[in-house]
């Protein structure tokens, strides 16, 4: 209860300081399960994002964050916990053995009927430029077919709070979904990773 | 004010919005095409005008200390809409940081109390000199003279400017005690009807481009028309004011004036940032600063003109 209270006040301070205008160009805002994934620039990211979906999708809607990070101190723990129902993932060991990977608790999600919010990249990049994905999401694409991947393009966020600053500033941000994108049989790793880049780097255009 | 002027200029707005809804509604009606864009934004601008007319009167029945919140709230959008078409760095941080969050509320709260002198000089001596220090601490000279000069352009059209249409209200006019409010009320009143005005006049006569690489919606024939009225509006409110009629009609004619080369300098803006709008804050019109560039240019002007030849 006390949580659902300072979700809403997250997304109304979100809306004060952004605007946080959602755009959805490529899909509606449809009640189906996805994969949300976008550009990193700025601790704001997922807060936005997340604040930009309509209610009854973002209840459902649990953005994936390092555990390294969001297990320090109580206060961040409650946050990812109670207010944002992050997923959490060891980012350390990525892409190692199969049996304790971080695909897991996100393979768990799904199960569970939740969609995800995922930053590909991995972490925070210095500005508009997005760097090369991880390999997670295609482990996510190949082991549920069914689930869509919508690229979403943040527009601005790393002016609003930029890699090492302490305080948001307010400026006007957009958050563009586009159109969905699906693996397709026989498609490589590497090839898919790139389709999936430059599908979310076309949106910062449109 | 007192009850009376009080319903006057409401019934008469709200009697003019009515009018501007029945005609919008009339020529949808009567429009082939049911989707025509220039219909649609003329009555999303019309149902946008009425939010606004509330929030005004909403904050004026309030009082002066509602009247003052309501545009810290309005600078506070037209600021991050400036900010957000500036290229700052990140060693700009802090000092915009400064501004939004000590700057805007420090300018609104010495109108609150009152005080005239620093209130004049905040934003152009003290904002101007502090600000640049404290950017300069982060160490990144590139562009840091248009850098600096954009952020202080920005607090002085979205925070300074616009904070002169409330300080109208702390005016001191022999024999016009506690009425002050009208001085405000008569100030947006010519202003955006000589916008609405000048559009009007425009749209129907509209032939000569006056500055077509900067704004080419804007004509001789929609100035002309737009100002001609606009005056004869002001002069006709000259009961609401301290002025005589002649008097009434001068400061419409200035006020009308500078709406409009307010308007001319925010496009110029606009255009060379490539978009054609401040933002989308206000439906059909666009951003706070779209609706309020002309305000910004006359407010100060009208509120200096007052002060010296009628204030104490």
């Amino acid at each position: 209860m006390f949580g659902q209270v300072i979700a809403a006040m997250t997304c109304a301070g979100a809306r004060i300081l952004t605007g946080a205008q959602a755009r959805w160009v490529g899909c509606a805002p449809l009640d189906v399960q996805r994969i949300y994934f976008a550009n990193h620039t700025s601790h704001l990211d997922f807060v936005l994002l997340w604040s930009s979906l309509p209610a009854r999708l973002r209840r459902k809607a649990r953005p994936v964050a390092a555990k390294d990070y969001w297990c320090r101190g109580p206060l961040r723990r409650f946050a990812i916990d109670r207010v944002f129902r992050g997923v959490l993932v060891d980012r350390a060991h990525f892409d190692r053995d199969r049996e304790a990977s971080p695909i897991n608790p996100m393979l768990n999600a799904l199960d569970a009927g939740d969609s995800l919010i995922l930053f590909p990249e991995g972490s925070r990049g210095p500005g508009p430029k997005v760097q090369p994905f991880k390999s997670g999401i295609f482990h996510l694409a190949q082991a549920r077919l069914n689930v869509e991947l919508v690229p979403v393009w943040i527009q601005n966020s790393y002016r609003v709070m930029p890699k090492g600053s302490l305080f948001p500033i307010p400026l006007l941000c957009s958050v563009t979904f586009g159109k969905p994108v699906r693996l397709s049989e026989a498609e490589q790793k590497p090839d898919f990773l790139a389709r999936m880049r430059d599908s979310l780097a076309g949106l910062e255009s449109v | 004010m007192t009850l009376r002027e009080g319903l006057l200029i409401s019934s008469g707005v709200v009697g003019a919005l009515l009018l501007a809804t029945v005609v919008a509604l009339i020529l949808r009606g009567r429009a082939r095409d049911k989707a025509n864009p220039l219909i649609s934004n003329l009555i999303a601008r019309i149902k946008a005008w009425w939010i606004m007319v509330a929030l005004l009167g909403g904050a004026l029945l309030a009082g002066q200390h509602a009247v003052i919140v309501l545009f810290a709230l309005v600078s506070f959008a037209a600021l991050r809409e400036f900010i957000t078409l500036t290229p700052t760095h990140r060693a700009d941080h802090a000092a915009v940081f400064t501004s939004f969050f000590i700057v805007l509320p420090w300018q609104y709260g010495l109108i609150w109390v009152d005080w005239y002198g620093f209130f004049t000089i905040l934003i152009p001596v003290y904002a101007f000199l502090v600000l640049p220090s404290i950017a300069v601490v982060f160490a990144d000279p590139k562009r840091f003279l248009t850098r600096t000069a954009e952020t202080q352009w920005g607090l002085m059209i979205s925070v300074y400017c616009i904070s002169h249409v409330p300080a109208l209200l702390t005016l001191d006019v022999p024999g016009y005690r506690g009425r002050s409010a009208l001085l405000m009320v008569f100030l947006l009143l010519v202003v955006q009807s000589s916008d609405v005005l000048q559009y009007i006049w425009g749209k129907l006569l509209g032939r000569h481009a006056i500055a077509p690489a900067v704004s080419p919606s804007k004509t001789w024939e929609g100035l002309i028309g737009g100002a001609i009225c606009a005056t004869a509006l002001g002069a006709s409110l000259w009961r609401l004011t301290p002025f005589r009629p002649w008097q009434a009609a001068g400061m419409a004619l200035v006020v009308t004036t500078m709406g409009f080369l307010g308007g001319l300098v925010m496009s110029a803006i606009k255009r060379d940032r490539g978009v054609k709008d401040w933002g989308q804050l206000i439906e059909g019109h666009g951003g706070m600063l779209d609706r309020l560039d002309s305000v910004a240019f006359s407010a100060p002007i009208f509120f200096h003109l007052t002060r010296y030849f009628y204030a104490t």
